[in-house]
């Protein structure tokens, strides 16, 4: 939850005054309670009232993801999300969307390194038919090998369209692998191509009994609903289910790096491309409680918005990048990667890049960061979770997240107290202990020509040619 | 200019079944429209600034449209680019420009709060009304755009979008590329971007949607902030009417990458057709409404060629396309092709079965109440209602409007308005499969 805007210097006096003034308006505005409860068999429901508008968004969230798996069955878990559709001992193939569909609701999932979830936006009063069917895929789940052989190639097809064919996808992909070494965050959340190929449905099977069971799940509704109804509906289709003998992932912890690393990806494409990735700490690794806070403040002075160190003084200023962009996540389950990407502006070379980039973060370890910076993105924080208020799904994401990587959904309450009590000495003792060369992971895009196929597995000749369209 | 507005169209409509505020409008005095809705359980206020300024009126200069949005909060008021960014972020508010074919919108997002918000709205009208265009900012931004091109130029799916409009439109402006073209904007001047602001940026050529926690006084005083001090001007002119393809077309740009991407249709119909209806609901039912779609059904869920296939209706202030997209391994583009193809010709020739065309209705009004449940969506549709010249009580109405769609309906509109024999086809990758010679000719 990198905060996405910043900036750099305008007067302290000025930006406090501006913070002041949101925290006062923004004070007498309460933003709904969340409800929780948890049913017999270990099920964890959270439930948060909108009256806005007569919607329900409801979210399964189950505790597996692509690091809780091991190396030739990588991307198992999304592999099993897209099954999860192919319907249970009571319901045809492609059933269950047609009857949310039928009922006007909008569906999927999504499956990251720390989860898997299920989701459905409806008219609140279709809520039920969200928990009937997702209760019943949670233990009925049918998994048959016609449907499992045509879903693996649409898996494959997947893999091509997000990481084959797009040159920074790719190096991102090699970049997290070489950045990591032991923690299963070095493999890819849709898995590497030869692992999906040869998916057994066994595998599934197994993935699923493992994993998916009432107690290693949260259920989150956000919407125009009343917690004792929910929880009505919640006890008469979840509560039968019966638990599971649910074992822990094994810890898995990324060993210390002790030197910088460099890895080029060569790749046809038109654009180089440059990540920088330090091994940071999360608030579920625990660190100082205060350093995930202050992490994410220095990644919003350093990369969050137009007015960023980053977009002044290499975007503008210097104009050595077209384009950059930082991302650290504060929530991940295990150690992270405070990530700094960017591309070179035109005419500029990448060495020339790589050097901005490391002077800004030599600044940041060698100098406090202004006061006013500092309270900039303070404001910004306290605005940006008054406007993820205007969406029920981000709220349902926000919750159904932070209980999955057990860091509990409280932690949402304290995100602004915490950002609000950084300061700049935190933000600097931050930048010494964690942006370290020794902990350093660095990867270039080298592109190759686009109009010369390079030779590929599944490319056959052309059959009309020719660069330019006819 | 006196900050006196008067309500030319000023009507009050209440929208159906639950209670969402209702739509207000009324015109500035230099003639811009503005649409507003009052929504008071966050304290937010959103804003949409759209004017007709967009590639379509790119002229000759591809890229120009875009140049000119970008710029604008690049100098204001004598106010840099780092002033600017840095005035936005002190308060909170967040501020961003775009750029498509038929708008270019300027939105503005803060809290509420009395202070806060006006600070918001006097720079946002700074940027508006006073952009400076400085020298410096239009060489970066220029050589921001020639990188954007060459992203482009790695990207079969931007690829594929930027011929399939290039091709379809022929010597229309929806055929220019929004993001421009290398040539045209290494040639841009600042001559070209301040006339063309100064030709576009009009009021009478701009619409003003505001949703959030405010009243209609002081949305009025808002609407006049922004856009009051621009000359009313003239709207922008009529587009000419899209020339159909006179015959069927099939191109390859040769790229490579593991996949073949697809893109086939047509020009179909404007924002305002009386022909919307059926043919949304009908291609709700086609590849519309993700995996029960029946392209999902016979390309995905049967066969597992593609993860991602569909169909598209994008009407625009004129002749907007229609078309199927997917993306396959190159050496089953044939079959893929074919499977689409198929399942689009049954579609134009049966229309719908009763059952399909149910499904779409029921999921379309049974889901009414998603497409306006966050004041950002009811920015979205108010704005796009005024910028179209939709009626007032369109979303009032928009049930109504779907439930009347029939099978013959769509079947009428489907073959007035998708002739299979015009169909332009366009694939990036390596293509090639049995039965991807079926698909090059017109059948």
């Amino acid at each position: 939850m990198t905060t996405p805007h910043v900036t750099t210097q305008p007067s302290a006096a000025k930006a406090a005054v501006a913070l002041l003034a949101l925290a006062l308006a923004t004070a007498a505005f309460a933003a709904p309670e969340v409800h929780e409860f948890t049913l017999g068999n270990g099920l964890k429901v959270l439930v948060k009232p909108d009256r806005r508008a007569p919607v329900v968004v409801s979210q399964v969230w189950y505790k597996v993801g692509s690091s809780y798996e091991t190396e030739g069955l990588t991307g198992i878990s999304h592999m099993l999300e897209h099954m999860m559709f192919k319907g249970t001992e009571s319901l045809g193939p492609g059933k269950f969307s047609r009857i949310v569909a039928a009922e006007g609701g909008r569906e999927n999932a999504f499956t990251g390194q720390d989860y898997t979830a299920y989701f459905q936006s409806l008219a609140s009063d279709r809520l039920e038919v969200s928990l009937r069917l997702e209760a019943d895929r949670m233990a009925n789940l049918l998994l048959r090998d016609e449907d499992f052989i045509k879903e693996r190639e649409v898996v494959t097809e997947e893999r091509r369209l997000r990481t084959e064919d797009q040159p920074e996808s790719l190096t991102y992909e090699t970049f997290q692998a070489m950045a990591y070494q032991t923690s299963p965050y070095r493999h890819p959340v849709i898995g590497w191509m030869s692992d999906i190929e040869h998916y057994s449905l066994d595998d599934l099977k197994g993935w699923y009994r493992r994993w998916y069971a009432p107690n290693n799940a949260t259920l989150v509704v956000v919407g125009d609903v009343d917690p004792p109804a929910v929880r009505a509906l919640a006890e008469r289709y979840f509560g039968p289910l019966k638990p599971a003998a649910v074992q822990s992932p094994k810890p898995r912890p990324e060993v210390e790096q002790v030197g910088l690393r460099r890895v080029v990806v060569e790749a046809p494409a038109k654009l180089p491309y440059l990540l920088f990735g330090y091994k940071a700490p999360t608030a579920a690794t625990r660190p100082e409680p205060w350093e995930p806070y202050a992490l994410d403040v220095l990644a919003a002075i350093l990369g969050g918005d137009e007015s960023s160190r980053l977009q002044s003084r290499l975007v503008r200023g210097e104009e050595v990048a077209a384009d950059v962009g930082v991302s650290y996540d504060p929530y991940d389950r295990m150690t992270t990667l405070f990530t700094i990407s960017a591309v070179p502006a035109q005419g500029r070379s990448m060495d020339d890049l790589e050097a901005g980039v490391v002077e800004e973060v030599r600044r940041l370890r060698e100098e406090p960061v202004l006061a006013a910076e500092l309270d900039k993105v303070k404001t910004q924080v306290v605005a940006a979770d008054v406007y993820q208020l205007d969406s029920v799904f981000a709220q349902a994401m926000r919750l159904g997240r932070l209980e999955t990587v057990g860091l509990g959904w409280r932690t949402a309450d304290e995100y602004v107290p915490r950002v609000r009590a950084v300061t700049p000495e935190q933000v600097q003792a931050v930048a010494r202990k964690y942006l370290r060369e020794e902990a350093l992971t660095m990867a270039r895009l080298k592109p190759l020509p686009l109009s010369s196929p390079v030779a590929r597995a599944s490319a056959p000749a052309a059959i009309e040619g020719g660069r330019h369209a006819r | 200019m006196l900050a006196r507005l008067f309500a030319v169209l000023l009507s009050v409509i209440a929208l159906p079944a639950w209670a969402v505020p209702p739509v207000t409008t009324w015109q500035t005095a230099n003639g811009a429209r503005v649409v507003f809705v009052e929504t008071r359980e966050l304290p937010i206020v959103d804003v949409s600034v759209v004017f007709d300024a967009a590639s379509a009126r790119d002229g000759s200069r591809p890229g120009l449209a875009r140049l000119t949005s970008a710029l604008l909060a690049e100098g204001a008021a004598g106010l840099s680019a780092d002033a600017i960014a840095e005035r936005f972020a002190a308060i909170g508010a967040q501020f961003a420009t775009d750029s498509l074919r038929d708008m270019a919108s300027i939105g503005l997002r803060s809290l509420s709060e009395s202070a806060t918000l006006d600070a918001a709205v006097d720079l946002a009208t700074k940027i508006l009304t006073r952009p400076d265009f400085p020298a410096d900012a239009i060489e970066r931004v220029r050589r921001q755009m020639l990188v954007a091109l060459q992203q482009v130029e790695q990207s079969p799916d931007d690829l594929v979008e930027r011929e399939f409009y290039r091709l379809l439109y022929g010597d229309h402006p929806y055929a220019s590329p929004p993001e421009g073209t290398a040539a045209a904007v290494a040639a841009l001047t600042r001559e070209d971007v301040r006339e063309f602001w100064g030709r576009y940026y009009v009021g009478r050529n701009a619409v003003v949607a505001i949703v959030g926690d405010l009243d209609r006084a002081k949305a009025e005083r808002l609407a006049t902030s922004l856009v009051g001090a621009l000359p009313a001007g003239e709207p922008a002119s009529p587009l000419l009417a899209v020339q159909s393809l006179g015959a069927a077309r099939r191109v390859n740009l040769e790229h490579p990458s593991t996949q073949t991407h697809l893109r086939l249709g047509e020009a179909a119909i404007s924002r305002t057709d009386p022909d919307y209806f059926p043919l949304y609901v009908g291609n709700h039912a086609l590849g519309g409404s993700g995996l029960v779609s029946a392209l999902a059904e016979e390309v995905r869920e049967k066969r597992g060629l593609s993860y991602s296939v569909y169909s598209t209706l994008s009407p625009m202030r004129m002749e907007g396309p229609f078309y199927v997209g997917l993306q396959t391994r190159n050496d089953q583009t044939g079959e893929a092709v074919g499977v689409a193809l198929e399942t689009l010709r049954r579609f134009v020739r049966d229309g719908p079965t009763e059952q399909e065309l149910d499904a779409a209705k029921r999921n379309i009004t049974g889901g009414f109440a998603l497409r306006l449940d966050s004041n950002k969506k009811i920015l979205g549709q108010i704005a796009a209602i005024a910028f179209y010249g939709l009626p007032l009580d369109y979303l009032a109405t928009f049930s109504d409007q779907v439930n009347a769609v029939t099978v013959e309906s769509v079947g009428v509109a489907f073959r007035r308005h998708i002739d299979l024999d015009r169909l332009l086809t366009v694939t990036v990758g390596q293509p090639s499969g049995d039965g991807l010679a079926r698909t090059s000719a017109s059948p």
